[in-house]
């Protein structure tokens, strides 16, 4: 399999950083309360990730391993901030309802996670590809995940999406029903427990339908945790 | 031998720490306005719902001042906006903080006529349950604007409190603790700015942007 094909399917379903690596899980569960809030913070994950991949990958040569760590850290921090100080200032609305989320991007696992085990490995293009991959795969889980606790807590969907999006993102809101009160279990943070369970637990039947279709013999699959 | 790579991987580190806060410094130096003018709009934006443009002819951004008064809920000096027509006073806003509410303070905005008769209040921040406590926002619901035209009558005036303890707010249901915590920060600050009306439209205080500069 050709390498950028091999990339796309790691980082979309095989080795996901949400529902396989299960990093990053803190901004996962809180912000997913709604759709513009989970694309929100997706695409911030994603630049980041693209972002530190890149540099981290093109300084690889000529910064030792024993320093490695401190220099990721200080890129991914650089390009956590800048994102904060341009979405403060361009999507200021987003911004606020994301609030103390966006800063939390540069504890994510998964971030440091793809710098360490790829991104410092392998040539800028393909690290960026990486990231790519990667970041799309978070920002899918948290549009899903966000998706499914706004509908059941609130009958909505997109609500709010001319925030992220502009105001002509106002007609994409759907209300799919009318709920007098919101429920609750859905849009605290236990509902995004259980959701994310029944994500993970739908992507391992499809993983056992699959491989019992395929009747292949199983290959094992390194479990990363953070 | 050890000395040196030390040496130079302290070098490189430095380097690294130059480069990545040059960076942001110049990252942040071009969104700053942008950023300043972002939250300027915002605090616009919730005034102008208060006070309609017909109500002043002043800037009111700019008409800014800091008042200290343990009304509005803090012990630090709050800011406080004064619209005039034709040097005519016409209205007074002031930021209020609800100290007690069901997830800590929260932060109103209270606009009243010199009178004392209430244009509107808005809330600007606050970590209320979503869902529950969360109707005080504007976008959510529209209970916040209920205390448009109401007059505060006195400090005893009993009709300032939710339905439930007898006065004339509704509450939410599933929440209480909220809207009592905002009807009785509304209140106190409406007595208060009303008691002061002619006092503050004359008084020489402090610029906002002045004290936070």
């Amino acid at each position: 399999m050709n390498e950028y094909k091999h990339l796309t399917k790691q980082g979309l379903w095989d080795n996901n950083p949400a529902l396989v690596q299960l990093l990053g899980l803190c901004p996962l569960l809180a912000v997913t309360a709604s759709v513009t809030n989970a694309l929100g913070l997706g695409l911030a994950t994603l630049f980041v990730l693209v972002g530190s991949n890149v540099t981290v990958s093109l300084v690889r040569d000529f910064v030792p391993s024993e320093i490695r760590i401190p220099v990721f850290v200080m890129v991914i921090a650089t390009f956590v901030t800048i994102i904060q100080l341009l979405m403060n200032a361009y999507v200021f609305q987003l911004y606020q309802s994301l609030g103390i989320f966006i800063p939390l991007i540069v504890t994510n696992c998964a971030i440091i996670g793809r710098a360490e085990a790829y991104a410092s490995k392998n040539p800028w293009q393909r690290a960026a590809f990486d990231g790519l991959a990667m970041g799309a795969g978070f920002a899918l889980v948290l549009v899903v995940l966000g998706a499914m606790r706004e509908i059941i807590g609130n009958g909505t969907l997109f609500d709010g999406a001319e925030l992220l999006l502009g105001e002509w993102a106002a007609q994409l809101r759907i209300e799919l029903f009318t709920v007098n009160y919101p429920l609750l279990l859905a849009i605290l943070p236990p509902g995004a427990f259980i959701g994310m369970g029944f994500i993970i637990a739908l992507k391992n039947k499809i993983d056992a339908v699959r491989s019992a279709r395929a009747e292949k013999k199983t290959v094992t699959r390194a479990r990363v945790t953070a | 031998m050890t000395l040196n790579s030390m040496q130079k991987n302290g070098l490189l580190l430095a380097a690294f720490a130059v480069v990545a806060t040059s960076l942001v410094i110049g990252v942040q130096v071009l969104t700053e306005d942008k950023i300043a003018m972002q939250q300027q709009q915002q605090v616009l934006r919730t005034l102008n719902q208060l006070i309609p443009p017909t109500m002043h002819d002043n800037d009111l951004y700019q008409s800014c001042r800091l008042l200290e008064n343990p009304a509005l809920g803090s012990s630090k000096p709050q800011p406080l906006y004064r619209a005039w027509v034709n040097e005519e006073p016409t209205a007074l806003a002031a930021e209020v903080i609800a100290p007690d509410g069901y997830s800590g303070a929260i932060r109103l905005l209270v606009a009243i006529k010199p009178g004392g008769e209430v244009l509107g209040v808005r809330t600007l921040r606050h970590q209320e349950t979503p869902g529950l406590g969360d109707k005080i926002e504007v976008e959510k619901s529209d209970w916040i604007k209920s205390f448009a035209e109401k007059q505060v009558r006195g400090a005893d005036d009993d009709r300032w409190a939710v339905q439930r303890d007898g006065g004339m707010f509704d509450q939410f249901t599933g929440a209480t603790i909220t809207p009592r915590a905002v009807v009785s920060a509304v209140k106190r600050a409406t007595l208060e700015l009303q008691q002061q009306a002619d006092v503050l439209f004359n008084a020489d205080l402090p610029h906002c942007q002045e004290v936070q500069e």
